[in-house]
């Protein structure tokens, strides 16, 4: 193989990033989602408008903000210093927070679509069989947009492992902490090291598209209940 | 008001709904219904499309609750089920707290669980479960007992249609609600179907109220009749009472009544019946019923002609006196809707306004009614 260690460490911070910032956005989008998919209310645009601001926005605007935000002045920095946490800047949780905003609408417009399939119908049947609100929620929602909940999971995933620009931002580059597999291959590339950036880009090559290839193909064949004549 | 909820003593449903969609656009609908309805056996809520009866249904069920756009405040709504208060000005029962069944016009079965699934969804969430054996019987009855491993993607509609029945069964409801439940079923399926309602209907102990807009199914399931037009109640009341009416030109197209005959005796050698009804006899085609069975029939308004004499030399077989009780134009600019009595059954015949005038029908006229086909509805 040719990965060097510290490409190792990269690629296992890297994971751990993706893996970290996948289930707190499952957690967090779900009931952002449920909310945009059921609500009337005026605030539906402007929250689905400010989900869907990172798919627009360079991430060097985003990145600019949280490192002001997280920074000794910063609202964001005061607040964990209040805390006793410390500075969120340059660090691993700074980065997930960083990422989980920057993900977001990656997960939280696959969970909408998949609810606002749904329709009435499936809850207007629970009701009547004798389910109240949050039963319908757990017995009905949650099971039948697992496929939106199996698109939200990778693509979250695979964005959170594909972000560069946030992460030289506001996470540096600091071995084991910040410093990703995007983060490397960047400065294999500057110090001339060629061989070494072929290695890691190849493997984010190969990552990304079986990760696609699998996700398209669950879509196609889609679940067994999404065919055919159910609810 | 409070004591509608039960006419004469006996357990009823009472339903008072009024609100209006004051949206200036073409979609303004209101709804303005009092219904008292019997607790047993099956109410038909008859009506086009767009005359408020899945509405209706919907409201009972509580899926709807109308709210006053400027005022912020509920309509008028009263809903009663034998003394037992489900909406009122202060009270709003949430329809998960609404001991009912409720069918859908598509099955709407989970299609992530299987259908065993399905059936206990409702089940585990009951207040009363139901007893092994009542299990078994509505599982029985619905004819699904070798379908309870399957998903609802694996099933045709009627026997998606019926899992739904005996899904809202199970859970024991006090009244069972049915929106055109036989609506996205081609005709066969339907067939299949309607025997197993009505062996609901005879076997179970619990009030339906059925959305429907054929009259077909009206004429075989039906023991009360609320019709509806434009979102009021044109006619409620006993289904014989309500068939026979004069004044419903909703019902006009299918103009006829439904009447209960005793068989009297068989004609092996004819294929035939005889049944009496009150005021008469009637052949009818043999489909092996039983000497002493109550058959119910329906006879329209189109297949019935009227003779001053006797007239035997004629094809038709059925030929009964009848009187005279009401003469009233069609909506139809040559036709005339005429209501007959033999003995206490009312009848309605359907005659072009040119023989109403050479016979001179008027009311107490007796003549001979010759009824060209009795169909046996159930």
């Amino acid at each position: 193989m040719g990965f060097t260690d510290a490409d190792w460490v990269a690629i296992g911070l890297t994971l751990r990033l993706a893996f970290t910032v996948t289930v707190l956005l499952l957690v967090i989008g779900t009931p952002i989602a449920w909310w945009l998919a059921r609500t009337n209310s005026w605030l539906r645009g402007p929250v689905a408008a400010v989900v869907a601001l990172p798919l627009v926005l360079p991430p060097t605007v985003l990145g600019f903000y949280f490192l002001l935000a997280m920074g000794p002045q910063g609202w964001l920095g005061q607040l964990t210093q209040m805390m006793g946490l410390g500075g969120l800047a340059f660090t691993f949780w700074g980065l997930v927070i960083a990422s989980m905003v920057y993900s977001l609408p990656f997960v939280v417009q696959p969970l909408q679509n998949a609810m606002m399939s749904l329709g009435d119908r499936p809850l207007e049947v629970a009701a009547t069989l004798g389910a109240g609100p949050c039963d319908r929620f757990f017995s009905v929602v949650l099971p039948m947009s697992r496929p939106g909940f199996v698109t939200a999971a990778v693509l979250g995933f695979a964005h959170t492992v594909g972000e560069f620009g946030l992460v030289l931002m506001i996470g540096g580059n600091i071995p084991g902490e910040t410093r990703l597999v995007s983060v490397q291959i960047y400065d294999h590339v500057e110090a001339l090291e060629y061989t070494q950036a072929h290695w890691l880009s190849a493997a984010m090559v190969v990552f990304s598209f079986s990760v696609l290839l699998v996700l398209y193909r669950y879509q196609g064949k889609s679940s067994p209940f999404k065919v055919g004549h159910g609810v | 008001m409070s004591d509608n909820s039960s006419v004469l003593g006996r357990p009823s449903i009472s339903a008072r709904f009024a609100f209006a969609h004051d949206t200036g656009e073409s979609t303004d609908f209101s709804l303005d219904v009092n219904l008292q309805l019997p607790a047993s056996g099956v109410t038909a809520v008859y009506g086009h499309s767009g005359s408020g009866k899945t509405t209706l249904l919907r409201c009972i069920a509580g899926l709807q609750r109308n709210i006053h756009p400027q005022t912020k405040t509920g309509y008028t709504a009263h809903l009663a089920i034998n003394n037992t208060i489900w909406q009122d000005e202060k009270t709003f029962l949430p329809t998960h707290k609404r001991a009912l069944g409720y069918v859908f016009q598509e099955s709407g079965l989970f299609a992530h669980l299987t259908i065993a699934n399905n059936i206990d969804y409702g089940i585990r969430r009951a207040a009363k479960k139901p007893t092994d054996a009542d299990y078994n019987h509505i599982l029985a009855l619905m004819g699904i007992q070798s379908l309870m491993k399957q998903f609802p993607a694996q099933l045709s509609g009627g026997e998606r249609q019926r899992v739904a029945i005996a899904r809202s069964l199970l859970i024991r409801p006090r009244l069972l609600l049915m929106d055109e439940p036989l609506s996205s079923l081609d005709i066969t399926r339907k067939e299949d179907i309607l025997p197993y309602l009505e062996s609901l209907k005879s076997e179970l102990n619990v009030p339906i109220i059925y959305v429907t807009h054929s009259m077909d199914e009206v004429a075989r399931l039906a023991d009360h009749l609320v019709v509806m037009e434009k979102g009021r109640v044109a006619a409620q009341g006993p289904l014989r009472e309500v068939l026979s009416r004069l004044d419903l030109p909703v019902l006009s197209a299918e103009a006829g009544v439904v009447v209960e005959a005793t068989v009297l005796e068989r004609d092996d050698r004819w294929h035939l019946l005889r049944a009496e009804i009150e005021g008469g006899t009637l052949w009818l085609n043999d489909n092996a019923e039983a000497i002493g069975q109550v058959v119910r029939l329906r006879i329209l308004a189109k297949d019935i002609s009227l003779s001053k004499s006797a007239n035997e030399a004629t094809s038709i077989l059925n030929r009964i006196p009848v009187r005279v009780t009401a003469v009233t134009p069609d909506l139809d600019d040559a036709m005339s809707l005429v209501q007959l009595a033999a003995g206490d059954t009312l009848m309605l015949a359907r005659l072009t306004r040119r023989s109403v005038d050479q016979l001179a029908l008027a009311s107490g006229d007796t003549l001979w009614a010759q009824i060209k086909s009795v169909a046996i509805v159930r």
